[in-house]
């Protein structure tokens, strides 16, 4: 430790022990912790304790006292069990009986202050910190403690319950670890004595007829599987077990929430020959109502990864398949993971995926409810297993029918895990595309009202579902997401017609709106290209036709969201159509360019800044309102550039301000026609609005558009690639030499040598960014202008030390590019990148300066010298 | 009348006997405290629906010797089979060609004129008039007004059936109801039109005509529009109220005024006597616009509750319309269109321009003007803001900062919105385009919105959008009488139809298909402007309850009996599977139609019968068992306007030595000295043990449906024992009869 802290330490013990001096700030007793941690990590507990004998007189001095705060309390137990984590502290500590003491029935535990959750909490904390040795085990077990963990667990306050279940599970864990070690699967008679007693407790507790008891022993044991791996769970599971399927004979089944957690950490984690873990899964599934059972199906589902973490290494080399080599890769990638874990890992056999059957039946699970919707709303009898074992059966009919709330939560839990489901390699094959489809486009239909069912379940199902936005989000997200396959064109068109209904119905919600564009914008960039034409199919035109139109309205709305979600989804359109000549044609019939330059002037912010991102990109597309005349080519264009510098300058928002930087930079980038014309007078135009900024992050943004025009002058950057080998890269001295000057005019220096001193931090280490690519550009050729310490330098140099007091008033004046070479060379800019990238209050954040500002909050330090005002 | 604080009886509860017959109208039940007496009566309530409009009701109840007329909407659908009335002379109105039968024969050229396939009647419109022959409407004894678009068909009522009565609404009904009449008068009068149509009528010919006309039904009853003597003399007999103002009627009912919520002043009504309740909820929102919140509480534990006027389009959500109307408003006018939106000149039109007020900056449409044109403009717009009591709370606070509630008064001072009462004069001065015109009549029959239909039809940049649903012809009505059958709702005419139909193929965003409106109406008045390039645009704004909405308030009333039109108690027809749009209640709504008399259903049979406190301190109430106290009254009934009071019977006339002639006033039923009443039952096997103790022997007893007889075979006699009558049946031993008769009384209670 630190001589200077050892030297403030017992004033500080002094402080905590002192009922008088209550600390203000529980942050400073985190960082405390935080530290003890760290020292006790870095060396000896006991000897920090014997020469720091305060910190003991501090425990005692707690338990005496009477009139200590709860938080006091909380923090010696906290901090007696990180002395204790290590063996010979714990037993230094034991020698004093202070341990007993402070975790025994005499300690806190028999007190008022135990009514207190913090008193509890860091009880709690403090033994779950302690509890690292075998010497740890028979303290708990001797002391009682198990029992108190065990009331804890049903606490009213949910930290201290949830921080109990863990501390069990961190007990049972460290006991069963050593007897564990290299068996298979000990048998329940060599348990440790503190594992059978937590055991039996969990044993007791699923057996109860109380549910709160039945969930906490159940989240003990998720837990437990969640996080232990030793060879124990499966012993533990195999024990357990027979009390979990009893649970699934009770109606209704009790904490079925908790019970699906508890199952699919098991399957996570038991080895999949366990065939009695599937049959209890599949049994679970069956019992389980068709809401409960949706979890467990998804988790079921989604199983496959797990399975090969459980490799054994020889199989792991062998496989030459691309399936096999992708899992080789997992493999490859996680082998960290498995550095620690015992040899015995190698006995584990290949894991065998989760059994077809059981696959089916989840899936059949999940489908069911849609099976349901596609079943009602048929016109007639539709072709048998239109969804492969998930017909639509009674009780699911039942369930969706029962009330508007049940059918709406399946309904979306249903298209949520499905939606979940679709991007996973493992997902179920065959995947029923077409029928899915078909799902979704009726679900859209009988919450808009549009589909009209025959059936007596399909008139009833319409009722609820009408004008259901709920459903129509979750609908609309699933809809998005099947645009990933493909599906008959019949099944198609339906989907382009059911996503303009909602984009034409004046019922569509903002939020509903919003996400029909988006799954719009996925089934167009997801249509495919008419072969051996590089023009848009003729579908895609036809509804594109129809679609602008109703852009066209959605950007007239009253409601902002509205607006700009339609913005949004112009500038994505735009972005990947631009150059299509059938939607270039489409857009230029319509009024949309016109509409969306006319929302630059929007009231609300947002949508000026989406706004400013679409004719952005409209304009980088030539599609930009009107086209300009033939007598004055490009007005048109200069006129927005004028309009968006004007919003750059002006506008009081900062969104659309950043949205105008984003959008030059873009500009810049690609070479934007107008752009390109004076690009000098454009960046000297850009930079000198954005240094004006009060947003930091159009700063920013200034500094990166700076950066692509020092690219283009200079050449690009190396790789991003910190460990890729790069020769520097400097630029012709003629190239240089050029560009320089031109940097100069722009007043680039300026800007960037002002944001080197920026209050806000990512403004400082962007341009420091940018000086170190500009000085490793032109540093070899510093030679032709060697100035130092010319005159001008100094006045420059006295004037960025200004700048970085904080006193930036001043400006810097023209700069002669040698002048700037030098500068780039006389700046420590490697030292300020440093400085840039350690956290703000490095400064302060020492323990000396904890300690100091802990004695300081009390005024044991005299004057308040940190007190700034 | 202290004394008897808690007596409370109910008929099953009486026990009185007596020997001998027992007049079970002696056991009225006491109700409430002392005071109040019920009478059993048996009287039930009658409904006559004069019209199959749900959202122009005219219905009678007949209560309790009360007739009350609720409503009289006016059904303008009728005016649809007219040529328009061009306020400016129209060549192609004009120069139309007249209609010819299949044959050639062109006789009713004249009356009948074709407009692109349509077939139309070149006369001045006529209106079709509530039922008249259902009831005779002088009968009538009062008219309840429950907003102003429910009463333009007083004048036909008050002034040509005979009618006497009174009418109640409120203030602002009558004072917007006379600026809708005013304006209706005065958009028909100042287009004379000499012809008259008449021809067409005749039955053998209307056989021969084309739809509708051929289907219009009751076309004799049609009548031209009333004149403002006729407004003004109906207005004269209409009585203001207030909202929970209680009215007397005759002394038997009493009639209360809600607010419903709809429309500035618009009403519920509460029809009651002392036991049994009546609802009337006509044309009610929930929503938060212009008007005081509706009143639900007030409409708890009704008897029947009658439900007309819930929303047209129960499809469409208002605050979407008003969102397509600006949409639609702002995008024809930054291409440089002009936009008409036929109204009323009341209602919808205040939340359309305060809507307007906040989108109008923010939209950059500034600049544009908008002009409401109608000759009742400005006393709209001004009425509308003095109506404070009548507003919403928000804008009732406005007046105390003060400010205009409605914000119209801000787009008129900065020439945003201006006014005229016709496009004749300053109008035309002012007139620029591209501008925003609100105008009437909504039915494009008549009124300046014809003019604007001629000028601006013929482009494409132009658009009509169609918002108002109040009451009758542009929106909705689908319910013509012609198509009784028809339910509010239809499909949009397939393209082809309207191709059929002379209607232009219009832009798809134009003519929504996706939602279930009521198209026809407003296709139906764009009718006779075909071919049309201008853009139509369907928005209606219905404030309305919807389904899901009178769910939730029949929920939170729980009325015993709901009451409503028939198509309310099924779904649309076009959209058999849409339950969700029709009333679901418990037990099932009753339903009715045009023309059809309903009895309402009454439970409770009683009538209030006041007591005299000199006689209420007379009672002397005896318990009978814990709880429950029993006292006889012996008294005269008095019944004057409705009320019953029981008054303390007069003094027995005490007897005289003299023979003196009994004066007139003496002549007053003669109240005999009262037997004392008897209360009990009587154990049949104690007392055959008695009977056996007192010497009678070989008695028989058998169980009959009521009760028992006791035979006494060797005496006999019968005593026959039942619940409320016990009879002792020998032959002439009156020494038996009195013997057995002290038996049975001593099983009994005197009181």
């Amino acid at each position: 430790m630190d001589p200077e802290c050892s030297r403030l330490l017992p004033a500080l013990c002094a402080v905590l022990a002192d009922p008088r001096q209550p600390v203000a700030d529980d942050t400073c007793l985190e960082k405390l912790l935080d530290w003890f941690t760290a020292v006790t990590e870095a060396g000896s507990s006991l000897l920090l304790l014997q020469e720091n004998p305060c910190l003991v007189e501090l425990l005692f001095h707690v338990l005496k006292s009477q009139d200590l705060s709860s938080r006091i309390l909380s923090f010696s137990l906290r901090l007696a069990g990180i002395f204790a984590a290590q063996e010979d502290c714990f037993q230094y500590l034991q020698q004093g009986e202070l341990l007993p003491m402070l975790f025994g029935e005499v300690g806190p535990l028999g007190g008022a202050a135990w009514t207190a959750p913090a008193v509890r909490s860091g009880w709690i904390q403090g033994l779950r910190t302690l509890a690292q040795h075998p010497s740890a085990l028979h303290f708990l077990a001797a002391c009682g403690a198990v029992d108190t963990i065990f009331s804890l667990q049903g606490d009213p306050s949910l930290f201290v319950a949830s921080a109990a279940g863990q501390l069990l599970v961190h007990i049972l864990d460290l006991a069963m670890r050593g007897p564990a070690e290299g068996r298979r699967s000990p048998q329940a008679c060599d348990w440790p004595a503190c594992a059978q007693k937590i055991v039996g407790h969990i044993e007791d507790s699923l057996c109860s007829t109380a549910i709160p008891q039945v969930t906490q022993a159940l989240s003990v044991l998720t837990t437990a599987f969640g996080h232990c791996h030793g060879l124990w769970t499966q012993g533990l599971w195999v024990r357990l077990s027979p009390l979990v399927a009893r649970l699934l004979e009770k109606d209704p089944v009790p904490a079925s929430h908790s019970l699906v957690d508890l199952l699919l950490s098991v399957a996570r984690s038991a080895p999949s020959s366990d065939r009695g873990l599937w049959e209890t899964l599949a049994q679970t599934l069956s019992h389980l109502s068709p809401t409960q059972a949706g979890p467990l199906a998804l988790g079921i589902l989604k199983l496959q990864d797990c399975f090969i973490h459980r490799l054994p290494k020889d199989k792991r080399d062998s496989w030459s398949s691309p399936a096999q080599s992708r899992a080789g890769f997992i493999l490859r990638t996680c082998s960290a993971a498995f550095c620690h874990l015992p040899s015995g890992l190698t006995l584990w056999i290949l894991g065998h995926p989760v059994p077809q059957a059981l696959r089916t039946q989840a899936f059949g699970i999940l489908l069911q409810p849609l099976a349901c919707v596609l079943e009602a709303a048929a016109q007639a009898p539709g072709p048998p297993g239109l969804l492969e074992g998930a017909a639509a059966d009674s009780m699911m009919v039942d369930t969706l029918l029962s009330s508007k709330s049940a059918c709406v939560g399946l309904l979306c839990c249903a298209l949520a895990h499905l939606g979940l489901l679709q991007p996973l390699p493992q997902r179920p094959s065959p995947w029923p595309q077409a029928p899915l489809l078909g799902a979704a486009v009726t679900t859209l239909r009988l919450c808009s009202g549009s589909a009209a069912p025959t059936s007596d379940v399909g008139g009833r199902l319409c009722a609820i579902l009408v004008g259901c936005g709920r459903v129509q989000r979750a609908a609309l997200d699933f809809l998005g997401a099947l645009s990933q396959g493909t599906g008959p064109q019949e099944l198609v068109t339906q989907v382009f017609s059911v996503l303009l209904e909602y984009l034409v119905s004046p019922e569509s919600s903002s939020m509903v709106l919003k996400k029909a564009f988006q799954a719009t914008l996925r089934w167009l960039l997801s249509s495919p290209k008419t072969p051996g034409c590089c023009d848009l199919d003729p579908h895609t035109q036809l509804f594109l036709r129809e679609l602008l139109p109703v852009l066209q309205k959605r950007l007239c709305s009253p409601c902002w969201e509205v607006r700009d979600s339609g913005l949004e989804f112009l500038t994505q359109m735009t972005r990947h159509w631009g150059g299509q000549a059938g939607f270039r044609q489409a857009l230029l019939a319509s009024e949309v360019p016109e509409l969306t330059k006319q929302l630059l002037r929007d009231p609300e912010s947002y949508v000026r800044a989406s706004a400013v991102t679409a004719t952005g990109q409209l304009s980088s597309w030539g599609l930009c309102a009107t086209p300009a005349s033939p007598e004055c080519p490009g007005a048109q264009q200069e006129s927005l550039l004028v309009e968006l510098l004007h919003i750059l300058s002006t506008d009081s928002e900062g969104f659309p301000r950043r949205a105008v930087m984003q959008v030059f930079t873009e500009w810049l980038r690609d070479g934007h026609a107008d752009v390109a014309e004076d690009a000098e007078r454009f960046v000297a135009g850009v930079l000198q609005a954005a240094s004006r900024d009060l947003d930091w992050e159009v700063r920013a943004q200034g500094l990166e558009l700076a950066l692509v025009f020092l690219e283009q002058l200079l050449g690009q950057r190396s790789s991003h690639c910190p460990y890729a080998v790069a020769l520097p890269e400097t630029a012709p001295p003629g190239v240089l030499d050029q560009a320089l000057q031109v940097l100069c005019r722009v007043q680039l220096f300026e800007f960037a040598f002002r944001a080197l001193f920026d209050c806000d931090r990512p403004v400082a280490q962007k341009s420091c960014d940018l000086l170190l690519f500009l000085r490793a550009k032109a540093a070899p050729c510093g030679s032709s202008q060697e100035a130092g310490d010319s005159p001008n330098v100094a006045s420059v140099e006295a004037t960025l030390q200004r700048w970085q007091a904080g006193e930036q008033g001043q400006p810097l004046g023209y700069l002669e590019p040698g002048a700037v070479v030098a500068l780039l060379r006389s700046i420590d800019l490697e030292g300020l990148r440093d400085t840039l990238a350690e956290s703000s209050d490095h400064v302060e954040k020492s323990p000396q300066s904890l300690l100091q500002d802990m004695l300081a909050a009390v005024g044991v330090l005299g004057e308040n010298e940190a007190d700034c005002y | 009348m202290s004394r008897y604080p808690d007596l409370c009886l109910n008929p099953k509860e009486c026990v009185c006997q007596e020997m001998g017959t027992v007049d079970p109208s002696i056991f009225w039940t006491l109700l409430f405290k002392g005071a109040f007496y019920g009478m059993k009566k048996r009287e039930v309530g009658e409904k006559y629906c004069l019209s199959g409009h749900p959202t122009l009701p005219c219905n009678v109840l007949k209560f309790k010797s009360t007739t009350i007329m609720l409503d009289c909407g006016l059904d303008m659908n009728s005016t649809l089979n007219f040529l328009p009335l061009p306020l400016v002379q129209s060549p192609r109105l004009s120069n139309l060609p007249g209609w010819s039968l299949k044959d050639g024969n062109a006789f009713l050229d004249k009356e009948l004129k074709e407009c692109s396939g349509h077939v139309f009647v070149d006369s001045v419109p006529e209106f079709c008039l509530p039922e008249t022959e259902l009831i005779d409407l002088s009968t009538v004894d009062v008219i309840l007004i429950s907003n102003y678009h429910c009463m333009m068909a007083l004048p036909y009522i008050t002034e040509h059936t005979g009618f006497t009565g009174t009418v109640y609404a409120t203030e602002p009904s009558v004072q917007i109801g006379r600026l809708l009449m005013e304006e209706l008068v005065n958009f028909i009068e100042r287009v004379p039109k000499a012809q008259s149509a008449s021809l067409w009528k005749n039955k053998d010919i209307q056989r021969l005509l084309p739809s509708p006309l051929k289907d219009a039904v009751e076309v004799s009853t049609w009548r031209r529009c009333y004149t403002m003597q006729e407004v003004n003399s109906a207005l004269s007999k209409i009585q203001l109220v207030g909202y929970s103002q209680k009215i007397e009627l005759f002394g038997a009912v009493q009639v209360t005024p809600l607010s419903s919520g709809y429309a500035l002043g618009s009403s519920n009504w509460i029809i009651q006597s002392h036991y049994e309740k009546v609802s009337y909820v006509s044309g009610s929102s929930l929503l938060t616009t212009h008007p005081q919140p509706m009143d639900q509480a007030s409409l708890k534990n009704s008897d029947v509750l009658i439900l007309t006027g819930l929303t047209q389009i129960p499809t469409a959500n208002p605050d979407s319309m008003v969102g397509e109307f600006c949409s639609n408003l702002a995008l024809t006018v930054r291409n440089g269109g002009n936009v008409l939106v036929p109204c009323y000149p009341s209602g919808v039109i205040y939340d359309l321009l305060e809507c307007l007020y906040q989108y109008i900056d923010s939209a950059g449409l500034s600049s544009i003007p908008f002009y409401f044109i109608s000759p009742v403009a400005n006393s709209s717009l001004e009425f509308s803001q003095i109506f404070a009591e009548w507003l919403c709370h928000n804008k009732q606070t406005k007046v105390y900062l003060p400010e205009p509630p409605f914000p119209h008064a801000e787009l008129i001072q900065t020439n945003k919105l201006k006014h005229y009462p016709s496009i004749h004069g300053d109008f035309s001065n002012d007139f620029r385009q591209p501008c925003v015109v609100f105008t009437g009549h909504p039915s494009l029959r008549f009124g300046d919105v014809v003019h604007f239909m001629e000028l601006w039809g013929k482009s494409s940049l132009n658009t009509v959008i169609f918002t108002d649903v109040g009451s009758d012809v542009t929106v909705g009505t689908v319910l013509q009488r012609h198509r009784r059958d028809t339910w509010l709702y239809s499909k949009r005419p397939s393209s082809q139809l309207r191709r059929k139909q002379g209607l232009r193929d219009c832009p798809w965003h134009s003519l929504p298909d996706i939602h279930l409106e009521p198209d026809f109406s407003y296709l139906e008045a764009l009718a006779p402007y075909q071919p049309l390039a201008m853009k139509c645009i369907y928005c209606p704004i219905d404030t309305r309850l919807n389904f899901i909405q009178v769910s939730k308030l029949l929920k939170e009333v729980q009325p015993l009996h709901v009451v409503c039109p028939e198509q309310y108690t099924q779904p649309p027809p076009a959209q058999s599977h849409r339950i969700d749009l029709m009333i679901d209640c418990q037990p099932p709504a009753m339903s009715y139609r045009r023309a059809e008399v309903l009895a309402l259903p009454f439970k409770r049979r009683y009538e209030k019968i006041e007591i005299m406190p000199e006689l209420a301190d007379s009672l002397v109430p005896m318990e009978i068992k814990p709880g429950v106290s029993l006292a006889t009254v012996s008294a005269v009934l008095h019944t004057k306007d409705n009320k019953h009071i029981l008054q303390p019977p007069p003094r027995p006339a005490q007897p005289t030595g003299g023979k003196k002639r009994k004066r007139a006033s003496d002549d007053i039923p003669d109240c005999k000295v009262l037997k004392p009443l008897l209360s009990g039952s009587i154990p049949v096997e104690q007392f055959v043990q008695t009977l056996e103790k007192h010497g009678f022997s070989d008695i028989k007893v058998e169980d009959t449906a009521k009760g028992h007889i006791v035979l006494l075979q060797e005496a006999e006699t019968l005593i026959q024992i039942e619940e409320d009558s016990t009879h002792i049946i020998c032959d002439n031993d009156e020494m038996l009869r009195v013997r057995l008769r002290d038996l049975v009384l001593k099983f009994l209670q005197k009181f």
